[in-house]
């Protein structure tokens, strides 16, 4: 059994302008101890799809349709007391801004103990030791001064490993990693993945990760699903998707990815911008930016299986690449 | 930390100054006691003895003089009226001020505090949209209007409170106190309150719109992603965020209070500063008017000390400097 599964999953925004379909019938799987690679630009439901996972969707956001079934049990509709139990705990979130994520006023050894004694009945010290620990393990220097310090103590890339360490206190079956290292310079940056990974790998823990950086999924992930306006427009396995992307948009993210191989040769640029999630125009949300969008392109297009195990929502997906 | 204080005392030195000379200049401008402290038809000769007697005779810039000459070996002269030294009558009727001034700051608190809480928390129901709106009451009702309503309603129509004087003291430091005695308490009620319901109101404001603000923060959804409970979120992670503004406001709103809590004594026959100066101004008694505006001036930049050294406590991001 996968450890999630996500079905169909539409989270739409009720604002006062207008319905904002952020997510819209969005499904994947993510195995134990496998690491999946959420991507897509800025505005496409990465940040919503996570927060519909553990149930923070606020108002005037809801989930409108769809299953979340994590080990099995369905998490959409259950209720806040166990969806509470389930956070922090079995499933864990690491957000995007580092500054904003640690509360100010509060000490980290507060902030991390409060963490261990939510789910689970001990006292404080061997909360702090567990905390303590956890923060030797994401590579904090002298973790028992540290705990006793502020976060604006703490430099960007420090605080997003203390939130790392808060999210692995509990050693949870998932992790939704919501573009942790992208606010940190590209050497710390590494260093996080590579321990990230390492303890993914040790602990069976599966990771959803979240960027916009296809670099960084090309080292880390297994599998890796493209959003772009609330759809999943691709899908597939890593190696696969990076080396021979289908649908029009992969292509163009891939071509607008600086490599040493193709030094010398412009980059391409995807023109246009991303159409506004409120007014959707029917057919695919890709057209107005596609250069093969013709009048096929008026209906939205199914996620189809165009190779086994290669998803694409396009019809005319960039087939003559495959070998034949 | 010892060179901030040491700057911020040379800082007050200098206000105490500047404010000494404007209350002087301020005071000899509103009118001249002689007029009324000496009969119409005393002669001249009497008259010229009592305008001696009080050092009138003098150009303006030495009565300034002479005045701060006392007042550095901690003479504020002497009442025209009672002829008793004017700080021993201001510290006489103290104590009632301050009790008034801490009791209904106290009020406004423990009514405001949680009132704000709710209609920041739950800001879609009746009953905020009711606690904002009295909020709005609470700012634009006049002091003297409610004060006598309150007297109104419950000394004469239903006869629970009295409405006049501070009722039975008990001693404590030497210092008669109404709050310590059953009798003196309902005695401090209504003129309390009275005092009370534009802080109460400003409390609430606060209050809601930290509450508003704190809750969209990221570190509250990001402790709310650890599975902690509303209760821990609410009253650990957004109210010790909401403390800070409003610690700062009730505190210089402290100061407001004590010095201006004039019509509130008026209007309840409470003995203390207010009704003092009051009366003081009526007669121009100016050695009372200037040692008062003095102590409050003091008292002002005490508060101000005392709110930023608490300021400090409450957030770990501030510390005092010396270049603030
Ligand atoms: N509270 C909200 N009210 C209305 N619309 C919202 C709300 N939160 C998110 N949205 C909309 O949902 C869409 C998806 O947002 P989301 O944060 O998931 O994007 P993202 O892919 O994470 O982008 P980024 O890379 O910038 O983080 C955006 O268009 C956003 O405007
Ligand atoms: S469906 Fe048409 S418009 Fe959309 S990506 Fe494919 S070719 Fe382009
Ligand atoms: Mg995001």
């Amino acid at each position: 059994m996968s450890t999630l599964e996500v079905k169909g999953l539409s989270t739409h925004f009720f604002t006062r302008a207008g319905v904002v379909k952020a997510v819209e019938d969005v499904s994947f799987s993510v195995g134990r101890g496998k690491v999946m690679g959420l991507v897509g630009e800025s505005g496409s439901g990465k940040t919503v799809t996570g927060f519909s996972i553990i149930g923070l969707v606020d108002a005037p956001g809801r989930i409108v349709s769809g299953e979340i079934l994590f080990k099995g049990r369905n998490l959409v509709g259950m209720g806040e007391a166990a969806l509470r139990e389930l956070r922090g705990n079995r499933i864990a979130m690491i957000f995007q801004d580092p500054m904003m994520t640690l509360n100010p006023v509060l000490r980290v050894d507060t902030q991390m103990i409060e963490t261990v004694q939510a789910h689970q009945k001990v006292d404080r010290e061997t909360a702090r030791q567990r905390a303590r620990d956890a923060l030797g393990m994401v590579g904090i220097p002298s973790p028992d001064e540290r705990l006793k310090s502020y976060p604006h103590q703490f430099s960007g890339g420090m605080r997003q490993r203390v939130a790392i360490a808060i999210a692995l206190l509990h050693q949870p079956d998932l992790i939704i990693a919501d573009e942790p290292t992208t606010a940190l310079d590209v050497t710390i940056q590494g260093q996080i993945l590579a321990e990230v990974q390492k303890l993914a790998a040790n602990t069976g823990t599966s990771l959803i990760w979240i960027t916009h950086d296809l670099s960084v999924v090309a080292g880390l992930a297994d599998d890796i699903a493209v959003m772009y306006a609330g759809r999943i427009v691709e899908q597939g396995s890593v190696d696969q998707v990076l080396d021979v992307p289908f649908h029009p948009y992969t292509h163009g993210l891939i071509g607008s990815v600086p490599s040493r191989n193709k030094r010398g040769v412009p980059l391409r640029q995807i023109p246009g911008t991303t159409p506004s999630l409120m007014s959707l125009p029917p057919g695919c949300a890709f057209k107005t930016r596609c250069e093969r969008a013709d009048a096929a392109c008026e209906t939205m297009p199914g996620l189809a299986e165009i190779a086994p195990g290669r998803f694409a929502r396009c019809v005319h997906p960039h087939i003559e690449i495959l070998p034949a | 930390m010892a060179l901030y204080l040491l700057r911020r005392l040379m800082q007050s030195g200098f206000v105490l100054v500047a404010m000494s000379l404007l209350v002087f200049l301020g005071v000899y401008a509103v009118g001249d006691p002689i007029e009324i402290l000496i009969s119409p038809d005393a002669d001249q000769i009497e008259k010229e003895r009592a305008i001696r007697a009080l050092g009138l005779d003098l150009p303006l810039w030495q009565q300034y003089l002479v005045f701060v000459g006392k007042a550095l070996q901690g003479d504020l002269g002497r009442s025209f009226v009672f002829n008793e030294p004017a700080i021993q009558l201001i510290l006489q009727r103290m104590p009632a001020t301050l009790e008034l001034a801490f009791g209904s700051m106290f009020l406004s608190i423990l009514i405001g505090l949680p009132l704000g809480l709710y209609a920041g928390l739950r800001p879609n129901r009746a009953l905020s949209k009711g606690i904002m709106a009295g909020s709005i009451l609470g700012f634009s009702l006049p002091t003297f209007w409610v004060g006598l309503m309150l007297i109104m309603v419950f000394a004469v129509q239903l006869g629970w409170l009295p409405s006049t004087g501070r009722g039975d003291t008990a001693l404590l430091f030497g210092i008669p106190w109404s709050f310590l005695t059953l009798d003196g308490l309902s005695h401090i009620l209504l003129p309390a309150i009275n005092l009370s319901l534009f802080k109460i109101s400003l409390v609430i404001r606060l209050t809601r719109a930290g509450v508003r603000e704190t809750m969209l923060m990221d570190y509250v959804k990001f402790a709310r992603a650890k599975g902690l409970s509303p209760f821990r979120v609410t009253f650990v992670h957004v109210f010790k965020n909401i403390m800070i503004p409003v610690v700062t406001v009730v505190g210089l709103e402290l100061g407001g209070t004590i010095a201006f809590s004039v019509v509130t004594e008026s209007v309840f026959a409470w003995p203390g500063m207010g009704k003092l100066i009051i009366d003081s101004i009526n007669v121009l008694d100016r050695p009372v008017i200037v040692a008062y505006l003095m102590m409050i001036v003091l008292m002002f930049i005490i508060i101000n000390l005392a709110v930023d050294i608490l300021y400090t406590v409450l957030d770990p991001r501030v510390r005092l400097e010396a270049k603030a």
